[in-house]
């Protein structure tokens, strides 16, 4: 029998809502006692976390991965790396590979592959039409036997709303959760910044908001009408929360997620033609992002994710518009979080629960909380820490981040996995 | 009174049975009451198609039978005809290819000169729904909706309950699951409706993809696996799925379809008891149903169903013939 003890830790679950000094002792994997009075069993090895606080893994519900198709991106093996050092011990893989994951044996190989190579956990999405072509509906029943836990259709939203709509209504029977990025890609065509006074002076092609929240209405009211259960996945427009937030008032089964940087970042940041910062949503407004920041509080937003998009230098390093979207994000995704626990007063435990307990939920997921009986799976972190993020330091094969040379604070010292540790610092 | 044409001598499965409507377009128009006496005076024509007796009556001769027919069918045409040819009526086959301008336009002429030909009993399937009613709008006789669209088939569901009645003895009380394409189904709309008023507990079991809207509001229980459908199911009723459906637009594809829906033994032992099969046919084996279970003699009741559709229509085109419309008397 593996056992771990961690001691004196500042517990912070969000599942129990537990904020505590405590122990964990972990048992061949599992946690097995938990709290102020777990004690080390005589020879259990132990780790004084005196100073640290403890948090459930994060489970990261959108990463993009070069594997299969493009590994010169980034593979299973070195996102697990970023993954860990990040703190994310679960992350959600998404099928737009090359072959796109729409059939059973390609879901069947991301969990294999995952297994043996990523060192973090590894669930494998599948794609909601074939080809995320947008036209005909993916094996949904085959493909959640075989081990895929939400379905999207990638960066590819769906036009046609009758094959949403079909998709909504046919995964219902199996419970599946479909994952659609709101956007209507005709409003978006050749937008690469947000439609604002801003972009317009810089002379950037815009993206309006209205892009997203008119598909989200669209979106809502498919899931009303179908009773299956909608992910809208990376909003960033503070209108598109008022769809949700109806959707959710009238019973219906939409949940919602945010990228990382649309919580920590505006679209100033596009100043000096900036290509790191140029993201699909775009970075909005600073009334948007404020808008997201009280959405994640007041429950409208569940979920936040790393949106994690490697990206080469040859397809970042270009004038803004040709340069790609997205960003490396699994090693900033949390102490970029914690920076609106340091800076905007943003509850720790509201900040944590969406990276952890909500998602596990939404995926009907055991890990993402600190309980008896839970998996063994942890990240210990010193909250205050300050530091000078350098992006050559990152784990990731692209180090294309727009956080580079920034300070932040909050730092992981050691991320466990199923009682083992895939990361210490 | 419709004067009965037949011999008569008290016992009622004797006579025709008593229809109020002057056509079958429907289940609603039928009363229980109706329902059950066509499906009792089916009942004793079957020694007749089974060939265990004279195999001809002349209840219907000097009678015109039109079949007209503008969707392909084997087994309701011939059995149609056959129905009437043992009645001793003339029958005539009319196959019209829907064309696919003007179809209202070709429906409305041919109603023309069909009516000036003067025919007692008109069969009419057609690829509308609603088609069976417009033309008996603008025709003299009584016509027999041998399926529109997706509306309705109800001397399918009359064979189909009779069907059960020589099998279990009974339909009352009995649990009948409609599994498949109920969205684009004729065969499960007139059965729901039949089915509920001989008093079974109807079950519909679909992809939410080929349920109907509304379908929460028809009286049968609604499922989405057959899981949880099929426990306690006396009688499963496989309906036909359209190979086309299955390419991503309502269902993902076959293979998809037969894993969750398709009936094979595995499956149908989820009812726990022993349970009959059903198939309105054609069948597709390996879609929507197994061959294994289709050809068990021991559950499968799909041959059966043939057998009956011929005494069942003999009962219906008696009946209709029998209506006070077609024997000259006003109505």
């Amino acid at each position: 029998m593996t056992r771990l003890f961690i001691s004196n830790a500042r517990i912070v679950d969000p599942a129990s809502r537990m904020d505590a000094i405590g122990g964990v002792l972990i048992e061949n994997g599992f946690i097995a006692e938990i709290g102020a009075k777990a004690k080390a069993p005589a020879g259990v090895e132990t780790i004084d976390a005196s100073g640290k606080t403890l948090i459930p893994g994060l489970v990261d519900m959108r990463v993009v991965i070069g594997e299969p198709g493009a590994e010169h991106k980034e593979t299973l093996k070195s996102a697990g790396r970023a993954a860990a050092a990040g703190g994310v011990t679960t992350m959600v893989v998404m099928p737009d590979t090359d072959p796109v994951i729409d059939d059973v044996s390609l879901v069947d190989f991301i969990k294999r592959r995952g297994e043996a190579r990523a060192g973090v956990r590894v669930l494998p999405s599948a794609a909601l039409t074939k080809h995320l072509d947008g036209e005909q509906m993916t094996e949904i029943g085959l493909l959640s036997e075989a081990g895929a836990v939400l379905f999207s259709n990638g960066s590819r939203p769906i036009v046609d709303s009758r094959v949403l709509r079909r998709a909504l209504s046919y995964s219902s029977a199996f419970g599946a959760l479909i994952a659609h990025r709101p956007e209507d890609p005709c409003l978006a065509r050749g937008g690469v910044a947000h439609e604002s006074a801003l972009a317009a002076r810089m002379g950037l092609a815009g993206i309006p908001a209205a892009a997203e929240y008119i598909f989200a209405e669209r979106d809502c009211a498919l899931a009303e009408i179908t009773g299956g259960r909608l992910l809208l996945d990376m909003i960033s427009a503070a209108r598109t929360l008022d769809p949700i937030r109806r959707a959710k008032a009238a019973g219906v089964k939409v949940h919602a997620s945010v990228g990382i940087h649309h919580l920590t970042l505006n679209e100033l940041e596009l100043n000096d033609y900036r290509t790191f910062a140029k993201f699909s949503p775009p970075l909005r407004s600073e009334d948007d992002r404020q808008a997201l920041i009280a959405g994640l509080r007041d429950g409208v937003i569940d979920v936040v994710v790393s949106g994690h998009d490697p990206r080469p230098p040859e397809e970042k390093r270009l004038p803004f518009d040709e340069a790609a979207f997205g960003a490396s994000a699994l090693e900033t995704l949390l102490p970029a979080l914690l920076s609106l626990h340091h800076g905007e007063d943003v509850p720790l435990m509201d900040l944590i629960a969406a990276v952890t307990s909500r998602p596990a939920e939404i995926l009907g997921l055991p890990q993402g909380r600190l309980a008896v009986g839970a998996p063994a799976d942890m990240v210990l972190l010193d909250l205050d820490a300050p530091f000078k993020f350098d992006a050559e330091t990152m784990l990731s094969k692209c180090k294309n981040s727009p956080f580079d040379g920034r300070l932040m604070q909050g730092r992981v010292t050691r991320t466990i996995v199923g009682g083992a540790t895939v990361f210490s610092h | 009174m419709p004067k009965p044409s037949g011999s008569t001598q008290g016992d009622a499965t004797l006579a025709p049975a008593v229809v109020r409507h002057r056509h079958l377009l429907s289940i609603d128009d039928l009363t229980r009451f109706e329902a059950e006496a066509l499906i009792a005076r089916a009942e004793t024509f079957i020694p007749l198609v089974e060939g265990r007796a004279k195999k001809k009556t002349d209840t219907l001769r000097g009678r015109t039978l039109i079949n007209l027919f503008f969707e392909n069918s084997t087994r309701t045409q011939s059995s149609f005809e056959l129905a009437g040819k043992r009645m001793g009526a003339d029958v005539v086959n009319m196959s019209v290819k829907s064309s696919s301008v003007a179809k209202g336009e070709t429906l409305m002429d041919t109603a023309a000169t069909l009516n000036a030909m003067a025919p007692d009993l008109l069969v009419v399937r057609h690829g509308a729904s609603g088609a069976a009613r417009l033309l008996a709008r603008k025709v003299d006789c009584s016509v027999i909706n041998a399926g529109d669209g997706t509306h309705e088939h109800p001397t399918q569901a009359l064979l189909d309950a009779l069907t059960i009645k020589r099998a279990l003895g009974r339909v009352e009380g009995l649990t009948v699951a409609i599994c498949g394409d109920v969205l684009h189904s004729r065969v499960a709309r007139s059965n729901v409706r039949l089915l509920s008023l001989l008093g079974a507990n109807v079950r519909l079991i679909a992809p939410p993809t080929l349920l109907p809207a509304g379908v929460h509001d028809w009286g049968a229980e609604v499922f989405t696996s057959m899981k949880d459908g099929l426990p306690g199911a006396d009688v499963v009723m496989m309906l036909r799925i359209q190979l086309e459906r299955m390419q991503g637009g309502f269902v993902p594809s076959q293979r998809e379809f037969f894993w969750f829906y398709g009936l094979d033994a595995e499956k149908l032992a989820l009812t726990g008891r022993q349970t009959l099969v059903m198939h309105p046919g054609p069948m597709n084996r390996g879609v929507e149903i197994d061959s294994a279970v289709a050809d068990d003699k021991a559950v499968s009741l799909i041959e059966r169903q043939v057998r009956m559709g011929v005494a069942l229509r003999m009962a219906v085109l008696e009946a209709l013939a029998a209506h006070a419309s077609n024997e000259g008397v006003d109505q």
